[in-house]
């Protein structure tokens, strides 16, 4: 109990921040015009997304057949790209929905973050699977609609239909969550900028809010239902993305081992994305005290931890396929570590294995300028994970005269860099118009020695020390 | 109907907290909290019921599911059977995920509007704030004179107890 101990007597935000505090230095970027840094990130991002809109708008004129796809690799940069990020978007409602059903307060200070990066995240992998149908204009087909083609329906029993419901309802109900928690702050940025834009866009979007607590009792029970309703949403996100696999025939994919080790892989990937931005931002907009090396710590320890459930994974995939004596499964993988594919598994292992062992190191925690080159590489090693799986599985299938192999072509290298274009646009548009950092929620976790701040009394819970600062507010025990 | 009401307007949520519950105490009926943020244990010194929005997420989740479930059967194996792959009309296993990712839409979208009406928010309203720095730094307790033992004084000096800013009385018009 140590770590309980430690936690109850360093505050969750430093330097002895008041209410007022918080406010001001939350809504100071909306107050101020943007920096150099800014600019210069948004041209580069901008840029980005141009590159990829020429490729996506030539691909969708021309056809799919400006892919490197080839009869025997029917999918890879596309669904490597989908997969990706579909990924990403996972740390976004763990730190959210998890965490907070989980009681870890700490979250308060990343979550509205985490939660944008989750909705751009979507959309950047969304635009995958619409452009692989070859006829985007046509993607309404996916869903069930009455239609005068009999009416045909969709095939229930099949994974992609399943993918669909499970990406459009996984987008949904995190623009609801991720609004319904910006509501309260949406008064404050209304009740404190004078005018302009975003004040405007504040008083129509934060719906007549006025701190009401009668209003602000059914908030607390609506955000926890929606916490609990989105936890098994998100695994079943990754679990249906991964059915899009396992429930095919093809050696490499045909595993039950697929859905934990996908949903893992996500939220790997998604903290370590999480992180680099979180690295950026607590940087660029003056946020070390909300966004603390305490804060830093935590999300490494949760990378660690997922790095850990990913290596045994990649264990237990390779071990099951050569004990099984199936010849397909094991040439699969021995194909896949030593094939001419297998310098992507060498990234794939050293990148999401071996790099983020250095998490086990106190000073490499605390230290952003070592982190943040680790948390890019995650992302490289878990862009090349989802490619091995999808390449190296389909390159050399069953039989020997069907064999092939793959090469990216121009478009799709400017489809991915348009992707993280779309992302990063995104995300620089958000820091700008919308508070970063969920006030209410920080506002509820200051310090308890802070003369402005909670003593929690005469509630359920025994008011000594800070305990009460671990729970959740919304949560009652 | 026009009312009289009695503003106690506080730096921190403790003051509001001790507030809140000795009003209730002697009897004096409280309209209404306005907080900055939800603070812990008010709803518990305010007596509130816990919300009843709960029914309406099982409910919506229920009916979510239900219809989902009819849809799938009746259209693979009514409007139009289509033999796929040797499949049986009944996959219910494989009607699972579309049915569990409908019923979580239909819960959580159903949650948030039932909440927004309740609340009577809606795009675009005037928010009536009764008094400033409610969404920044202040704290608002607002109680009621209720029978005509209503005695200002009284009230006043329970609110200064617990180091008010500012205790306002004020004449709702309705």
């Amino acid at each position: 109990m140590a770590d309980l101990a430690l936690i109850r007597h360093v505050p969750l935000i430093g330097g002895n921040k008041t209410l007022a505090d918080v406010t001001r230095d939350v809504c100071r970027p909306l107050e101020t015009g943007p920096t150099k840094l800014w600019y210069v990130s948004f041209l580069a991002a901008f840029s980005a997304l141009a590159i990829g809109s020429v490729a996506v708008a030539y691909q969708i004129a021309t056809g799919v057949g400006t892919w490197g796809l080839n009869r025997t690799v029917g999918w890879a940069f596309d669904i490597t790209c989908f997969v990706f990020w579909v990924g990403i978007g996972h740390a976004g409602t763990l730190i959210s929905a998890i965490l907070f059903l989980l009681r870890q307060r700490w979250r308060t200070s990343v979550n509205r973050s985490a939660e944008a990066m989750t909705i751009f995240a979507v959309m950047c992998a969304g635009i995958f699977p619409i452009i692989h149908t070859g006829r985007p204009w046509l993607a309404y087909w996916l869903f069930p609609y009455p239609n005068f083609r009999g009416p045909l329906w969709v095939n229930f029993r099949s994974p992609l239909v399943w993918d669909c419901f499970a990406i459009g309802t996984y987008f949904t109900i995190s623009l609801v969550f991720w609004y319904v928690g910006l509501m309260p702050d949406l008064a404050t940025v209304r009740d404190r900028l004078k005018s302009g834009f975003r004040q405007k866009l504040a008083s129509v979007m934060s719906l007549g809010w006025n701190g009401s607590f009668r209003t602000w009792h059914r908030y607390e029970s609506v955000y926890l239902m929606l916490a609990g309703l989105a936890t098994p949403l998100v695994l079943s996100v990754h679990t249906i993305v991964s059915w899009d696999f396992a429930t095919g025939v093809i050696p490499g994919w045909h595993a039950t081992i697929f859905p934990p080790y996908f949903v893992a892989g996500a939220i790997f990937s998604g903290v370590a994305m999480v992180l680099t931005l979180l690295l950026v931002a607590r940087k660029t907009m003056r946020l070390e005290e909300y966004i603390t090396i305490r804060h830093i710590d935590v999300m490494c320890k949760l990378l660690l931890l997922t790095s850990g459930i990913v290596a045994i994974a990649y264990v237990t995939e390779f071990f099951t396929a050569l004990y099984s004596t199936n010849p397909y499964e094991e040439f699969a993988f021995l194909n896949r570590a030593f094939g001419p594919m297998g310098w992507t598994y060498g990234i794939m292992v050293s990148c999401n294995v071996l790099i983020p062992q250095l998490l086990w190191f106190k000073r490499v925690r605390q230290s952003p300028w070592i982190i943040f080159p680790i948390t890019l590489l995650v992302n490289v090693g878990m862009w090349f994970e989802r490619f091995v799986i999808i390449v190296t599985s389909l390159h050399r299938d069953f039989l020997p005269s069907s064999w092939s192999s793959y090469y990216p072509t121009p478009i799709e290298i400017g489809m991915l860099i348009g992707s993280f274009g779309l992302f990063f646009t995104c995300f620089l548009i958000f820091c700008r118009i919308l508070p970063v950092i969920a006030m209410a929620e920080v506002k509820g976790v200051l310090s308890p020695a802070h003369p402005s701040a909670p003593d929690r009394e005469g509630t359920s819970i025994p008011a000594t020390g800070s305990e009460a600062a671990l729970m959740p507010s919304g949560v009652r025990s | 109907m026009s009312r009289r009401v009695v503003l106690g307007i506080f730096e921190n949520e403790s003051s509001l907290l001790k507030a809140t519950r000795e009003s209730r105490q002697s009897g004096v009926k409280i309209v209404d909290a306005y907080t900055p943020y939800a603070v812990h244990g008010l709803d518990e010194a305010m007596g509130l019921r816990p919300s009843r929005l709960p029914w309406v997420c099982f409910g919506a989740a229920i009916v979510g599911l239900a219809l989902k479930l009819w849809f799938e059967y009746w259209a693979t194996m009514t409007d139009w059977p289509i033999n796929i792959g040797g499949k049986p009309w009944d996959s219910l296993p494989a009607f699972v995920p579309v049915t569990f990712e409908v019923m979580v839409l239909a819960a959580g979208l159903t949650t948030v509007f039932a909440f927004l009406v309740i609340s009577r928010l809606r795009p675009a309203k005037r928010p009536v704030l009764v008094a400033s720095g409610i969404t920044d730094n202040r704290f608002v307790l607002v109680l009621e004179e209720n029978d005509a033992h209503w005695d200002f004084r009284r009230i006043q000096t329970l609110l200064q107890k617990h180091e008010p800013v500012a205790v306002e009385e004020r004449f709702e018009g309705e």
